[in-house]
């Protein structure tokens, strides 16, 4: 793969995830950004909805979302996987599925950006171009020796946000592959082979709940041609997109050194749009977790959602906030937020002039 | 992102392959491609019987990735409630019809070293798919077939045809058996075992195979109950606020449906689980002919399974 | 602890052949199981492995008349074997598990690896409750780990032992207590022992 003609469209930003932290959000970016909060405080439900199109030009409007940090995004993750190939793992009897994805994603992006990608069939022989990432690529469907690496990780250094696999089997599901350089302080190499229940416990709260027990009966019974989709969030200071446990100690004194005059800028809101599709040939469910990044200084220009999210981050457990690791820094948050919060009532929803 | 479970279908063969058991063919109607699918699915066919709306499953037994089409096959019931009659008599070539997106709730454990299948009568349609991704795939497979006799072994020469000496007939008529005993003590650590087929045949088989000391996670079964027939009953639905009547030859899931209730569903045979419905009042004896519901549920009669259970008494009152 | 297992009694189950892998106070497991089902012996395959802490019932689980008995002095000089019987076996060889949680995790990898489903495996829990721990940085596993914090035998970071268990590495989850702030690490305490 050759990322030579990378910025050729001006659509895409180059900027970095990591040193220099040249990532930022244009004005048209702030205005898409998936806000998740439609109330003014947040606990956590399984709050899934059906995975449809949404507003145009808004993240919903394709199945799945290509921005203006594709390229760069890309980038990033060639940059991880260089450095721990571990964040890459398919067990064996996954590749099935991992063809499934390669199979979604191409039809996908082709259709819903036939200007930067085509995909082009003659029975099991297939065409495909992928002009951001300067991709030209001929190969035979289902056969893995005529593709660079495994059908999964070929396409999933392709698409933004991580992914994945789940096989499906004694009423559970199990998480057996994967593509994860954008976590959430998880690691794969660690959880890859667990069941729901047991990739999810260290979650705090929502098992005695009932939540998981819940969200698996939904998911064991989701269909072929009816996805679903769901957020969650957390803090990052710095739009560092890689915060895994395997790098904790590097990135986690960063936490230590954001001030009231660096926080506007450093510290990030960090949105997870969560989406669960069913795959047709594996009967696998591919979970790709595409992560968006704002920082305070640009949400704080939507007013909406200034007040709500003070008002969010004010009633958050403090469990909660330990887990989502920014109770070190929540009070010099809710400080800043503070200013942005007049006590006015807000409009239900998360779209910002609603 | 359609957001659709269903799909639009013309049937393009009606194929009869023995005196009991036809074969249907379902294009797009759209002309486009079918979504592949994993061996062991199945597909809820949507019938418009003089007015009755039947859905019944049947197993995807063609080729999972021949995406031009879908098979299935449909063994005539004289004594059950009219749909496998309907399909017989009332489906021709060209007829539209709706079929849902395929389901699996019988797929194979794709880190097995082995696939043992085992197939009884009409049971062997999920295999035939299963058979040919498993070939596809390169894995390891052997099947054993038991059916009435040669007339009725459908489509025991095409899979001769494709994959040789892995397949295993035997025929009742002509005093041939499985030897499961053997069968079973012979297979490499790491083989998963499949049965499909009648009660009773599935019911020796996984018996056999736990006596001999396989674990429960090795053994897979499907059996579609149809919805068995029987009397007339009425049922109250506390939170729509109606009361209906479940005629002789219809299921309390279709009775909701044509009440225009959203009732969940996804095997309609008492399997899957997905119908459970809560039972708020009972005067009177609950028919449970599922097999999901717990032997602590049926006694406390706190749940029924609308897709196959039926009701007799004074009052049943649901949760929809 | 949601990802971690749960540990049974061993009974005796049905089956062509019987094969037993067993570590420290796990050998008095084992002795249970053959008294309460002497007609095992005659197919039974035992592994047995001194304990760590010092625990050594060689003797005793020899002379339990097993059809093989295989004494090991480490679970990595046994595993070859191990897989060797597993990858041999046919379906209705019952297989068990006693002794500490690090053993019983590694058999249930081995076991998962021949193709056995997790129902397959009986376990017993006996003896130390050290654990064998990952170190999520490094990706080095350090044995018999019973203070919390401990150092990594492998790069030397402070690590704190998190609730969170994987059965394919059989290990837990140990991460970096003082990222945020290095250098303020916490009195170890001896957590399993």
């Amino acid at each position: 793969m050759s990322l030579d003609d990378a910025f050729k469209d001006p659509f895409f930003r180059d900027e970095s995830f990591f040193g220099d932290y040249t990532y930022r959000n244009t004005p048209h970016a702030v205005n898409r950004f998936p806000f998740p909060f439609p109330e003014d405080d947040y606990m956590y439900s399984v709050n899934m909805e059906p995975h449809v199109s949404g507003r145009p030009g808004s993240i919903f409007e394709h199945c799945f979302d290509v921005d203006e940090h594709y390229v760069s995004e890309m980038r990033d993750r060639a940059r991880v996987l260089e450095q721990d190939p571990l964040r890459c793992q398919s067990l064996p009897h996954m590749t099935l599925a991992g063809w499934d994805l390669l199979e979604l994603i191409m039809e996908k992006f082709s259709e819903d950006y036939p200007q930067w990608f085509s995909l082009t069939k003659d029975g099991n022989k297939w065409h495909w171009i992928n002009r951001p990432l300067g991709i030209d690529q001929k190969f035979t469907f289902l056969d893995e020796s005529t593709l660079p690496m495994g059908p999964f990780e070929y396409i999933t250094r392709q698409a933004q946000g991580d992914f994945t696999l789940q096989d499906q089997r004694d009423d559970n599901l199990w998480i057996e592959a994967g593509m994860v350089t954008s976590q959430a302080d998880w690691s794969l190499d660690f959880d890859i082979g667990m069941n729901f229940h047991e990739w999810h416990a260290p979650v705090p709260l929502a098992h005695e709940m009932g939540i998981f027990d819940r969200a698996l009966k939904f998911l064991l019974a989701l269909q072929h041609g009816a996805p679903v989709r769901r957020f969650n969030w957390t803090m990052t200071v710095d739009p560092l997109l890689d915060t895994s446990p395997e790098n904790y100690h590097k990135w986690g004194p960063s936490k230590t050194t954001m001030t009231p005059e660096t926080i506007g800028k450093r510290q990030h809101l960090r949105v997870e749009l969560q989406t669960l599709i069913r795959l047709p040939r594996s009967n696998a469910i591919v979970f790709p977790i595409r992560c968006y990044l704002i920082s305070l200084d640009d949400l704080v220009t939507k007013p909406k959602w200034a007040r709500r999210f003070h008002r969010v981050i004010k009633t958050v457990p403090d469990e909660l906030a330990t887990y989502k690791g920014f109770i070190r820094n929540k009070p010099m948050i809710l400080d800043y937020l503070a200013k942005y919060d007049d006590g006015a009532p807000t409009s239900p929803g998360w779209w910002p002039e609603d | 992102m359609s957001g659709s479970t269903r799909l639009p279908v013309i049937v393009t063969e009606v194929v009869e392959v023995n005196s009991l058991i036809k074969r249907f063919r379902f294009v797009r109607e759209d002309g486009g491609l079918m979504p592949g699918f994993s061996g062991g699915a199945h597909t809820v066919v949507e019938m418009d019987d003089n007015g009755t709306r039947r859905l019944n499953a049947y197993s995807l037994m063609s080729d999972p990735s021949d995406t031009s089409g879908y098979e299935i096959s449909v063994r005539r019931d004289e004594t059950g409630r009219g749909g496998s009659l309907f399909m017989h008599s009332g489906v021709k070539p060209g007829m539209k019809m709706v079929i849902s997106q395929p389901v699996n709730l019988f797929g194979l454990d794709l880190r097995a070293k082995k696939h043992l299948l085992i197939a009884g009568g009409i049971g062997i349609t999920p295999f035939i798919a299963q058979m040919a991704q498993l070939d596809a795939l390169g894995h390891k497979f052997e099947l054993h077939y038991a059916m009435r006799d040669r007339e009725l072994g459908a489509y025991m020469k095409e899979l001769s045809a494709r994959h040789g000496d892995r397949v295993h007939p035997y025929y009742d008529l002509e005093k041939q058996a499985i030897d499961l005993a053997t069968l079973l003590k012979t297979q490499p650590l790491g083989t998963h075992l499949y049965v499909c087929g009648p009660k009773g045949m599935i019911g020796w088989v996984l018996s056999t195979a736990e006596k001999m000391g396989w674990p429960n996670g090795a053994l897979h079964s499907e059996e579609f109950l149809a919805p068995p027939v029987g009397e007339a009953f009425e049922v109250e639905l506390s939170k729509s606020n109606i009361t209906i009547n479940v005629g002789p030859t219809q299921s309390l899931l279709e009775a909701l449906e044509a009440a225009g209730v959203d009732a969940p569903y996804l095997c309609r045979g008492g399997a899957c689980g997905q119908c459970e419905c809560k039972v708020n009042a009972v005067e009177g004896e609950i028919l449970n002919y599922d097999h999901w519901l717990s032997d602590e549920q049926k006694a406390a009669k706190s749940h029924i399974m609308p897709c196959v259970s039926r009701f007799k008494g004074e009052r049943l009152v649901i949760e929809l | 602890m949601r990802s971690r297992p749960l540990y049974g009694r061993l009974v005796p189950r049905q089956g062509s052949s019987h094969f037993i892998v067993a570590d420290g106070e796990g050998g008095e497991a084992v002795a249970a199981l053959l008294t309460a089902a002497p007609d095992l012996k005659s197919t039974t395959h035992i592994v047995y492995i001194p304990g760590t802490n010092g625990t050594d019932l060689t003797t005793m689980v020899a002379g339990l008349g097993a059809q093989v008995f295989h004494a090991a002095p480490s679970y990595a000089s046994a595993s070859q074997r191990i897989r060797k019987v597993l990858g041999d076996a046919h379906m209705g060889l019952q297989l068990y598990a006693a002794g500490t949680e690090g053993l019983i995790g590694q058999v249930q990898r081995d076991a998962i690896a021949a193709g056995l489903p997790h129902d397959a495996l009986q376990t017993e829990q006996r003896g130390s409750l050290a654990r064998r721990v990952q170190c999520v940085h490094c990706k080095g596993i350090t044995e018999n780990v019973t203070l919390d914090p401990f150092v990594c035998s492998h790069c030397g970071l402070n690590l704190f032992v998190r609730d969170h268990y994987s059965r394919r590495l059989a290990a837990f989850q140990g991460v970096c207590i003082d990222a945020e702030d290095p250098g303020e690490v916490p009195a170890s305490e001896e957590r399993f022992k």
